[in-house]
Order: C-alpha cells, then sequence, then structure tokens
C-alpha cells in the first residue's frame, strides 16, 4: 500500500494569522493510495493544513507539491483543477440545486471535466456509489445530515481527484452511521483512492489510516502507523496534559 | 432537444407580436411600449448577473448613462455618428464594468450594494464637472431622424439579444457556475470554479447592455445633460421591476416590468408627487410578500394545483 510514489509532497509550511502561527514548519508526505490521518488536540492546526492544502487560504511560507507540480502560489480554483478536492468540517451543500446537481457540480469542474449527459451519469454513480441511489432529485436541503454528508462526499469525488480530504467527516454522526461512514471510506481506500483524514474518532483512525501524523501548536510531534503514534509518550501527554 | 427548440420557436413568436406593436398604435401608447422595451432589456439584463449571484447591483444608471452622455458628446461636440458612438459606449461600459468587477465583487453582500449605488452618484458627479468645467456648460443635442417605432425596434433587437444570451448561458458552464456561487461561494472555489472570472464575466455583461440601452435611448430624449442619463432612480426601478417579476427565470424580469410601467406611468400622470412613495410601498410588497416575485408566486400555484 504505503510503498508506492509519493504523491504530495508538503515541505516546511507555516500560517501566521497576524501574530498567532496556527502552522509551524510542518512537513509530511502521502504517497499514492496512500491513506494519511491527521490527528492532534482542538485547535492544533489540522484543518488550517487542510486548508492550506486546498488553497482556501494562501501558505506564509513553504512549498505544497502534487505530482511535483507547486500548488503554493495557485488559488483555490486551480488547487481544485490539479487534483485536489476536499469536504468541509461543517458540511457545506448547495442549498438551492438538487441532489444530483450538488454532485453534478463537482463534476463539471473539478480535475476530470464532464458535461451534461456525461457528468450526469458519472453523478448518477457515484450517488449510488456513496448510497443515495433513491434521492438523486430531491432538493438537498431536504436530506438528513448523514446524507448532506454524502452528497458532499460524492461531490468530492465527482471531479475524479488525485487526492481526496476529508476534514472530519466522520464528526457529528451516531454509532450506527459512524459504521456506515466508515465502511464507505474503507471501500475508497481500497478502490486505490488517495485520502487524508482530519479526525478526532480513534477507531476511524485504527481502521482506515495507513500512517498518521500527530500535530500539536502546529507543529509535527509524531509520525508511524495508528497504533505506534497513539502509544506514543509525547502524543498521549499532548491530549490529555502533561504529568 | 424538442424543448430547446420550442422555446427558441415561443421566443421568435413573442419578438414577432413585438415588433408588431408600431404598426398598431403610435403617440402614447407606443411611448409606454418603448419604455417598457428599454426596463425589460435592462431588468432581464441586470437580473442575468444578479439573480443567481445575489449581488445586488445599483450601477444600470451609470452604465445607461455613459451610453446616453458618450452618444450625445460624441454627436454634439465631435460629429460623430450615432452608431458609432453607440459602439464606443458600449466598449466603454464593459471595459469599466470589467475594472469595477475586479475591483469589487470580492465585497461582499450590502457592501456591494452601498458601492455600486456610490460608484454610480461619482461618476455621475464626475461628468457633470468636467462637462461644466472643461466642455464648456451648454447642453448637448441628439439630433437624428429616429422615430419612437424606431428607437423601440431597436430596444426589442437589443432585448432579443439579452434573451437570447441568458439563454445560452442558462445552458453553459458559465451559467451552471454562476448559480454554484449564489449557492455557496467557498464551494465553488473548492470544486474548481474560477469565481472572480464568472461574476466579471457576467457583470461586464449588463454594463454592455446597459451602455446600449442608454445609447439607443438617447435621440428619444433630444436634449441631454448628465443629470438627466445618470439617474439614480434609473438604478433602483430595474431592481424593482426585476425584482417584481422573479430573478430565477429568464422571463420572470419581463412579467414585472410590464405592469409596473403601466402603473408608474398612471400615477406619474395623475398623481405624480407620489411616484417615490409608490417606489417604497412596491419594495416593501416584493420583500414581505412575493419574495420570488410573480414567478415565484406562479410555481407556488402550479404546485398547489398538482398537489
Amino acid at each position: 500500500m504505503s510503498n508506492g510514489r509519493t504523491l504530495l509532497d508538503v515541505q516546511n509550511i507555516s500560517k501566521k494569522f497576524g501574530g498567532l502561527v496556527a502552522v509551524n514548519g510542518l512537513s509530511f508526505t502521502v504517497k499514492e493510495q496512500e491513506v494519511l490521518g491527521i490527528i492532534g488536540p482542538n485547535g492544533s492546526g489540522k484543518t488550517t493544513v487542510m486548508n492550506l492544502i486546498s488553497g482556501a487560504f494562501p501558505l506564509s511560507s513553504g512549498s505544497i507539491r502534487l505530482m511535483g507540480r507547486e500548488l503554493a502560489d495557485l488559488s483555490a480554483h486551480r488547487i481544485a483543477r490539479a487534483g485536489v478536492a476536499r469536504t468541509f468540517q461543517l458540511v457545506r451543500i448547495l442549498p438551492g440545486l438538487s441532489v444530483m446537481d450538488n454532485v453534478v457540480a463537482g463534476a463539471v469542474f473539478g480535475h476530470r471535466r464532464r458535461w451534461r449527459t456525461e457528468a450526469e451519469s458519472h453523478a448518477r454513480d457515484l450517488l449510488d456509489r456513496v448510497g443515495l441511489g433513491d434521492k438523486h432529485y430531491q432538493p438537498v436541503s431536504a436530506l438528513t445530515y448523514i446524507d448532506q454528508k454524502r452528497v458532499e462526499l460524492a461531490r468530492a469525488l465527482a471531479g475524479d481527484p488525485q487526492i481526496l480530504l476529508l476534514d472530519e467527516w466522520l464528526a457529528g454522526l451516531n454509532p450506527s452511521e459512524l459504521h456506515t461512514g466508515i465502511e464507505l471510506i474503507e471501500s475508497l481506500s481500497r478502490e486505490g483512492r488517495t485520502i487524508i483524514l482530519v479526525e478526532h474518532v480513534m477507531d476511524a483512525i485504527r481502521t482506515l489510516c495507513h500512517r498518521c501524523i500527530v500535530v500539536n501548536s502546529g507543529q509535527l510531534i509524531a509520525e508511524g502507523t495508528p497504533a505506534s503514534v497513539l502509544s506514543d509518550p509525547t502524543v498521549i501527554s499532548a491530549y490529555l496534559g502533561d504529568d | 432537444m424538442t424543448g430547446e427548440v420550442r422555446s427558441l420557436l415561443i421566443g421568435a413568436v413573442c419578438v414577432a407580436l413585438a415588433a408588431a406593436v408600431p404598426y398598431v398604435t403610435d403617440g402614447y401608447w407606443l411611448s409606454i411600449a418603448l419604455t417598457a422595451m428599454m426596463y425589460i432589456a435592462l431588468s432581464t439584463s441586470w437580473a442575468l448577473f444578479s439573480g443567481p449571484t445575489h449581488y445586488i447591483s445599483l450601477a444600470s444608471g451609470a452604465f445607461f448613462g455613459i451610453g446616453g452622455y458618450l452618444v450625445a458628446t460624441g454627436m454634439s461636440d465631435y460629429n460623430q455618428s450615432f452608431w458609432l458612438m453607440m459602439f464606443v459606449a458600449a466598449v466603454v461600459a464593459t471595459l469599466l464594468a470589467g475594472l469595477i468587477g475586479l475591483a469589487t465583487l470580492r465585497l461582499s453582500g450590502v457592501y456591494f450594494v452601498i458601492f455600486t449605488l456610490g460608484l454610480a452618484e461619482m461618476i455621475r458627479n464626475l461628468v457633470s464637472w468636467v462637462q461644466n468645467n472643461f466642455l464648456g456648460s451648454r447642453g448637448l443635442y441628439v439630433l437624428t431622424d429616429f422615430t419612437d417605432a424606431h428607437i423601440y425596434w431597436m430596444l426589442l433587437a437589443v432585448a432579443a439579444a439579452v434573451f437570447l444570451f441568458g439563454w445560452f448561458i442558462d445552458r453553459s458552464r458559465l451559467g451552471f457556475a454562476l448559480k454554484i456561487i449564489g449557492n455557496e461561494e467557498t464551494v465553488a472555489r473548492h470544486v474548481g470554479i474560477n469565481t472572480a472570472w464568472t461574476k466579471v464575466v457576467l457583470f461586464m455583461s449588463t454594463g454592455f447592455f446597459a451602455a446600449l440601452v442608454g445609447a439607443i435611448i438617447a435621440p428619444r430624449y433630444s436634449y441631454i445633460e448628465p443629470n438627466l442619463v445618470f439617474s439614480p432612480e434609473l438604478s433602483f426601478l430595474v431592481v424593482i421591476m426585476a425584482l417584481l417579476g422573479g430573478t430565477h427565470r429568464l422571463w420572470g424580469p419581463l412579467l414585472g416590468v410590464i405592469p409596473f410601467t403601466l402603473i408608474w406611468e398612471a400615477i406619474s400622470i395623475w398623481v405624480p408627487n407620489f411616484t417615490t412613495l409608490f417606489l417604497g410601498l412596491a419594495f416593501l410588497t416584493i420583500v414581505y410578500f412575493i419574495p420570488n416575485g410573480f414567478v415565484g408566486l406562479l410555481e407556488k400555484l402550479r404546485h398547489r394545483s398538482v398537489a
């Protein structure tokens, strides 16, 4: 799994918001077909890392390369076209569009661009894939929370991205939904997709991630398999505090 | 495909019927039809941008004014032809809209509204000042052989072009991108839409069409001064008529323009001091009772009869 080529190469990235350093000299790589987990306490800068990779705001310094191509100075839409797709920590749907059009949106403008019937049949496949096969033409506002998350996932997949960023995609789900959610992401991983997860749900991390990085105060404090980082004393003290 | 052919055919029939108006009537009713046609072009074009994006632009008056003023200056002071000046005006307004768009479309909500209103006022005052201090404070005459019927037909051509443009936009990636931007701009950027470019292109189209309308209507006034053509009232009327009809369908503004023009005309004749009051009342009515315009009402009624 994790001995493929390097897909995403993040080198020494930093982000300052005024005086606050949210991400401080972070480096890591993601290999093709790998599922990388980013974990860390609240406010440690995980979501900021996702926002920097997807271009939601610019880097203060450092470099992010996708298959050798520098993303650091590109705007969000160019990064999306280059092959980075994402979901949002707080689910963001397009409330005025149907479930179908929400997903078509991802297919029309993404990394691999489709249009009309091709985009629609692709969106239909993905909706079936995420378990919304019977809800194609419902207004998206009528969906439950997990179904809205499914729509968001299908939208992110619709442009055939090189890498998928899932920012707490499993947060807020009840236990049975969580089980379904984990299975869904696991099946994406089996398809050979490259994924970065930011997640608080430890079960999900153990099941899904091939490798984890642990971030605290914007810095990397540990890296390795889920089992090894979760038993690392530095990581435990970062979560629970010293002594 | 048949649906598309059908809507194009319906459009063609409507244009043909509208083109026949000057043969049926002249004088008073033609002049009302002419005013309505002017607002149909302006409101429909305005709604193509502001409908999906919810960016309420109050700059129509500025682009319209550029159209009228450049035609007047060119013909009166520089002896240029009407057609050349109409072309120049449309190009100038389109470029100006592009600049304004690049500078302001990052502003959101109410800031954009205020900026466009302020900008229109600034252009009006600037043009007045230049006219009074450097070009001589004499009036500008637009003397042509155009009759009301000619002007009406030209406006009809512009309105038809706006509809055709809107029809293409609606079926294009650009139109879909605009809908997504109006729903959630962050998502739009992250699915790969160049949001700035999309908004600027559409905003430029409203500048282009408003300037064309302003240029075409100039011969009707004969005598032009900046305060007349750069009218802020026009910007508000365009917005209110479009909202009254409904901005989420291409033909929505049309349904707002026709009744509004008639009522406006009646009020201007019978109780001329109450036009501003009427404007306010119309706005309140839209906000409280018909937020999606007449089109929204019609669609609600149809839903109810189906259910």
